[in-house]
């Protein structure tokens, strides 16, 4: 049963960075929107989110259940050692939902709505850059739990080229995801145009940002190429992804953006396994060589297999109701065309 | 200050802001449904205003419950790790279980809030039936949760090892039923309260009558039946607290001396120094008769209590006094109202009736805040009852403080800006939503 809880865990971890990513780079993407084409991005993102973006940051909540219920020592090590940017991203979450929210049901238009969208954009930028870092943080072996001082526990544990690296990464991956999921929703070439545009320059800043955390890794002794290209599943991930990037190139340009979203959600897809696979079954990796294992530091049998059942049962609630909403708001509105 | 009265603060501070945001968001969908309901069989338009004006309420304040949800479901491991290390696998069942009840909510919401003439009109109010039901469902699981943290099962904890965990004899812990049903019909009362005190006030000053009368109608009838429900819950919950923590009942009471025939100690300045409490009234065995049904029991004093293992016993007397003394106040309010309604209805015309619930308008709250503050400071210094004590549970991480300013920084304002867009989501009333007042049925 341990395999359908860290299954679980798996798909939530992917769920959130494909759909919460996208959402966060809705943000992103409109911090840098030039300001005459802002309202105009800021009504089609709104159109695409609305409805299902409180759905997209429940797989955040879901995978940390399942953390601290059936793997309570891994969630406890990583929130004493990263609590500072564990805190940095909670400020993040909570400013950037509450200021999404203020901004569009706030009776009055004034202008109260400049400082929401300020805060929604930051916030958006803020939150998966500390993401990223604390993902990069707990593979990295920079938690130490024999340090002695302040700084080596709780600072030096997160703060490194490598995870600001990554945290980059993880930002530019997310307005990637959300320039591509935004095409398909345009109602006009104009706002297409715009999207397709800024849809490839993200591919540029993805690997850009890729090639830092390759050279912050080789820079800080990290064995990321070992553990990405060390393995043949690996290398497949990898060479799939790239030439599933190539087709987007080419098909970028056509109406289909059913096909866009799945080579996105792919490339990511395989982007987070091949990160993660290598180390399985552990999850964090420690200074001095120790590593915490999903499989080591599981609860006791009951636990697990009723947070298996728990989740088992939920998903049956839980996943047809979704895709009913993502399909009913994703519906093309053929009236609205303007050209 | 010290770091773990720090952690212990923010703790505080967390869960008094989330609660506030999540009873609202929990029971405002049922008051939303019922205007709904009413607007689908009368088509008077006025009721149609009154559910999307709520449902926008709605919105505001289930985001602002979920973030900082989302936020405690991290702050458990960012300040209580070692708690979370032991008690996650045991008490986690209800919280994997409140995973799928939040996650259906936010997408019924997703429907309903954005489902206005895009989906079938029954399915799309049903919808919203369902955020509240999905909500109540939570609130009920996190309850449980909490409850097992004063009521701990599931588990033989031998030699500092906590053994043969069942999750499900957790959840089902002796304090379930009577901590939930309490704190839901406290949500009721308190969201009731509130709603209905904001449309009095605008009642009273003339402002778009027909629209603020209706939506009173609606928040007033929840609350004043839920403010009867309360004192059987809470005879209910002070007989499971008699027996099960003589020492939080001993500290909400300030009652010093195990004795037969009990009185009951209203208010009063209770002096932990020479174990008495100085200008209360007392009522003769009336404690004894609240606590085990008869009014010659025993009835358990601090002095039957290891100094060590006493909780404070002021806070948690003077947060008692006021949670009783305010249900009370509600009661009387209940009371009158529904005289109003079925014998007096000349008083539904007359001021003094909606200056009361204006004045009431954060009682509700208030007392459910003392309410709170009573379950867990009554609960110290335990933070798993008779288990693991709060002070071997927290972080090592020095420096909490700091976290503690900027976060109840945060809360604060978060607090502010609610109130700010409440205030201008009601002010614009008359603009938005004229329709009920000038076609009254179009």
């Amino acid at each position: 049963m341990v395999y359908v809880v860290i299954a679980f865990l798996w798909t939530a971890i992917l769920l959130y960075v494909l759909l919460g990513g996208a959402d966060f780079g809705a943000g992103i993407i409109e911090l840098f929107t030039s300001k005459p084409n802002r309202a105009r991005a800021r009504k089609t993102m709104y159109e695409a989110i609305g409805p299902i973006w409180e759905a997209n940051h429940m797989w955040l909540i879901i995978a940390i259940v399942i953390l601290f219920v059936g793997f309570p020592k891994i969630y406890t090590t990583v929130s004493v050692y990263l609590h500072i940017p564990l805190v940095c991203m909670l400020l993040g979450i909570i400013a950037r939902g509450t200021a999404f929210v203020f901004r569009n049901y706030d009776a009055v238009k004034d202008n109260m709505q400049k400082v929401y969208t300020s805060i929604f954009i930051y916030s958006s930028l803020v939150t998966p850059f500390f993401l990223g870092i604390i993902a990069a943080s707990s593979v990295s072996g920079q938690i130490d739990l024999q340090a002695g001082d302040f700084l080596s526990a709780y600072v030096w544990s997160w703060l490194s080229w490598f995870s600001v690296s990554v945290g980059l990464f993880t930002v530019s991956i997310c307005g990637y995801l959300a320039a591509i999921f935004i095409i398909g929703q345009t109602d006009n070439e104009a706002d297409r145009a715009l999207f397709i545009r800024k849809a490839k320059r993200c591919v540029f800043v993805v690997m850009f940002a890729g090639a830092l955390v390759f050279i912050a890794a080789y820079a800080e002794h990290i064995p990321l190429g070992e553990w990405i290209f060390g393995h043949p599943l690996g290398i497949v991930a990898i060479t799939t992804a790239s030439i599933s990037l190539i087709i987007m190139w080419f098909t970028i340009e056509k109406d289909k953006p059913a096909v866009l979203r799945l080579l996105a959600g792919f490339q990511v897809t395989m982007i987070l396994f091949a990160a993660t696979y290598t180390h399985f079954p552990n999850i964090v990796l420690l200074k001095h060589g120790e590593e915490l294992s999903l499989l080591a530091h599981q609860g006791q049998a009951k636990t697990i297999d009723s947070l298996a059942y728990a989740l088992l049962i939920g998903s049956l609630f839980i996943l047809p109701a979704l895709f009913y909403l993502i399909y009913v708001f994703q519906k093309k509105k053929p009236g609205l065309t303007e050209h | 200050m010290d770091d773990f009265l720090a952690a212990r603060l923010q703790m505080a501070f967390s869960l008094g802001f989330h609660i506030v945001f999540a009873c609202i968001g929990m029971v405002m969908p049922f008051f939303m449904t019922v205007a709904h309901f009413i607007w689908l069989k009368t088509k008077k338009a006025v009721y149609r205003d009154v559910t999307q004006a709520w449902s926008k309420g709605v919105a505001i304040f289930f985001a602002t419950g979920a973030v900082s949800g989302t936020v405690l479901s991290f702050e458990l491991g960012l300040l209580w790790p070692k708690f979370m290390e032991h008690a996650g696998p045991i008490f986690g069942m209800p919280f994997s279980l409140e995973g799928t009840a939040f996650f259906i909510e936010a997408i019924a919401l997703g429907f309903y809030l954005y489902g206005w003439n895009k989906v079938n009109r029954w399915f799309h109010w049903a919808t919203g039936v369902v955020v509240g039901v999905s909500g109540l469902v939570s609130g009920i699981l996190v309850v449980a949760a909490n409850s097992w943290m004063n009521s701990p099962s599931g588990f033989d904890y031998i030699n500092g090892e906590y053994l043969n965990i069942d999750p499900i004899k957790a959840m089902f812990n002796e304090a379930w039923f009577s901590q939930s049903l309490h704190m839901c019909i406290a949500a009721f009362v308190s969201t009731g309260f509130a709603v209905a005190g904001v449309h009095a006030l605008m009642i009273l000053r003339g402002s778009n009558v027909p629209f603020h009368s209706k939506a009173f109608k609606i928040a007033a009838v929840f609350a004043t039946v839920a403010a009867c429900l309360q004192p059987i819950s809470g005879d209910i919950s002070a007989k499971d607290v008699a027996g099960r923590q003589p020492a939080k009942l001993a500290a909400m009471e300030a009652h010093f001396h195990t004795e037969k025939a009990a009185p009951l100690i209203i208010g009063g300045i209770p002096d932990t120094a020479a174990k008495e409490v100085k200008y209360a009234i007392k009522i003769p065995g009336l404690l004894s008769f609240m606590a085990h049904g008869d009014f010659n029991a025993e009835v358990t004093g601090l002095d039957k209590i290891p100094p060590q293992d006493q909780p404070p016993v002021s806070v948690t007397h003077y947060a008692f006094q006021i949670m009783v003394g305010l249900g009370m106040a509600m009661l009387g309010l209940a009371v009158l109202y529904f005289i109003a309604l079925w014998k007096k209805k000349q008083w539904l015309d007359q001021k003094w009736l909606l200056m009361l619930f204006v004045v009431a308008t954060p009682l509700g709250f208030l007392a459910l805040e003392a309410g709170w503050t009573v379950t867990e400071v009554g609960r110290q210094p335990w933070i798993i009852n008779g288990v693991m004590r709060t002070a071997d549970a927290v972080t090592p991480m020095p420096g909490i403080r700091y976290s503690f300013y900027l976060f109840t920084a945060v809360y604060i304002s978060l607090s502010v800006i609610v109130t700010f867009l409440l205030y201008r989501q009601i002010r614009m009333v008359g603009k938005l939503y004229d329709s009920g007042a000038q076609h009254q049925n179009d």
